[in-house]
């Protein structure tokens, strides 16, 4: 019997809900299970980094690596995973675009680190104790990753292959990847696996966005009773649908919540916020400084909505600060 | 700072959106006129400020600008009727999410000059090169490369681990074990 070809799955920074996504392929997990051998998936199999070193180089087929890098060890396993598959997909919006731990690239190491072992209400620590990468007790030294000072995209890490968009992505783009990859007609290195138009093309309220989209106000999900027929920019919500790319058939539309914009955006553009930033803008009815600031008051965090997903893959990655 | 010190020849570079109709026209005017300004900016012409992508700005800042420069219709003359409207409004917006970025409010200049203006172009160029020759660099591409120098330890690092496991010594793996 031939061997079958190997896959494996890891996880960097990210919340597990990619992990989530592989087991909600539900019947389809057997169908999966069967074309293929799991070589690797911490979450779910007993599996030793020491295994993975085992392995020839380039003996996994693809391995669907999720999360964004922000440790050293992180770094490490990434290149480890690169070195030994074949193909590497960057699994999810966080391995693709940063996703929400990038976030954290809007403030400093030294920020993040003390809010969290000092300053969040929960903490006691009044000796003031700092993990350290190194520590030397008498002859024993100890190893901690180091934390970087910037959250990273896969891709800023290791060479990637494909992209699989989603926070997290869907069973059914799941399926129609490994499909792909077994069927041995692999598309163009660097394709997002899911189609290349924007969100807007496969929203069931396609029909009622106006043609001439004019915001008065904006509002937010939890400030109004939205109408779940019409299109949400049309109700003053922000929807990220004309800047984010198509696939997950409109989950959170349906789910009558505005798009957030997880899968990131298409082909066509670089930066995902500044592309909503500028598409709804134009739509805006003032026309005075005043009236503007005014308007733009009603969106508190221009960064968070904008870049939700996508800080680490944007044009300025990160806040910029005096340290450094 | 001591990037004083260490860019002594450093000079601030503006990269400028110019329509074609008002502002453009405006700085051939200051050229015709022999009008003297400052030669740090890079005058890139649009047909219209509302063709001014946010993406041109922030690509401008990471591939090393210290500033950009917008020029445009005055408010009601443009000839599209609507587009420095949207610049105006992108703008306001841009600079909120520029200043949670850390980028200061001055880099980043939007100017109506009319096509009769080319005095208003020199002013302008000469205000924006002196408020960023007090800022100091913005240089994004070198704070980028700085965070990447402990990707590139690792993986130096890496590198040698492996070509010492193709050539395994005996002792090591006791040591292993």
């Amino acid at each position: 019997m031939p061997e079958k070809p190997k896959i494996a799955f890891y996880w960097c920074a990210s919340c597990g809900g990619c992990e989530e996504s592989v087991v909600d392929l539900a019947e389809d997990i057997l169908m999966v299970a069967d074309a293929v051998d799991i070589v690797f998936w911490p979450v779910a199999m007993d599996f030793k980094k020491t295994d993975v070193e085992t392995m020839e180089d380039g003996s996994i087929l693809a391995t669907m690596l999720n999360g964004a890098i922000r440790t050293s060890e992180q770094e490490e396993m990434a290149r480890l995973i690169r070195r030994k598959s074949k193909i590497l997909i960057a699994y999810g919006s966080c391995a693709h675009m940063g996703g929400i731990p990038a976030l954290a690239n809007e403030f400093e190491r030294s920020e993040i680190l003390k809010y969290a072992y000092e300053d969040a209400p929960s903490v006691i620590n009044s000796q003031h104790t700092y993990p350290e990468a190194v520590y030397q007790d008498k002859s024993r030294k100890i190893t901690l990753p180091v934390f970087r000072n910037i959250v990273r995209t896969l891709d800023q890490v290791v060479d990637v292959d494909y992209y699989l968009p989603g926070c997290p992505p869907t069973p059914k783009l799941l399926k129609q990847a490994v499909l792909t990859l077994l069927s041995g007609k692999l598309p163009p290195k660097g394709t997002v696996l899911a189609p290349d138009s924007a969100l807007c093309e496969e929203c069931p309220r396609k029909e009622s966005k106006p043609a001439d989209l004019s915001f008065e106000h904006f509002t937010r999900p939890h400030m109004i009773l939205s109408d779940p027929e019409k299109c949400l920019l049309a109700q003053g919500l922000i929807c990220m649908g004309p800047a984010t790319r198509a696939g997950c058939e409109a989950l959170c539309i349906n789910g009558n919540m505005p798009c957030s914009g997880c899968f990131g955006p298409t082909s066509r553009v670089k930066d995902q916020g500044a592309k909503i930033l500028s598409s709804i803008c134009s739509n805006i009815e003032a026309k005075t400084e005043i009236a503007i600031d005014r308007v733009l008051d009603e969106i508190p965090d221009p960064v968070g909505t904008f870049y939700r997903y996508g800080l680490a893959a944007s044009m300025l990655r990160k806040k910029i600060a005096e340290e450094v | 700072m001591p990037e004083e010190n260490i860019n002594k020849k450093w000079e601030p570079k503006i990269i400028a959106f110019f329509c074609n109709w008002c502002t453009y026209t405006a700085a051939d005017l200051a050229g015709v006129s022999r009008l003297k300004y400052a030669p740090n900016v890079k005058v890139i012409r649009l047909m219209c400020s509302g063709r001014v992508d946010p993406q041109f700005i922030l690509q401008s800042l990471a591939s090393g600008a210290d500033g950009v420069l917008i020029g445009g219709c005055h408010p009601g003359d443009c000839h599209y009727s609507e587009g420095n409207y949207k610049m105006l409004r992108r703008f306001r917006l841009l600079q909120r999410v520029l200043r949670s970025m850390g980028v200061e409010d001055e880099r980043v200049r939007l100017e109506w000059i009319s096509a009769s203006e080319g005095e208003k172009v020199k002013t302008v160029i000469n205000e924006m090169v002196d408020t960023i020759r007090k800022l100091g660099p913005l240089g994004l591409p070198g704070k980028i490369s700085v965070y990447d120098k402990d990707l590139a330890e690792l993986k130096n690092e890496i590198d040698t681990e492996i070509e010492v496991d193709i050539k395994p010594s005996g002792k090591e793996m006791v040591e292993h074990a």
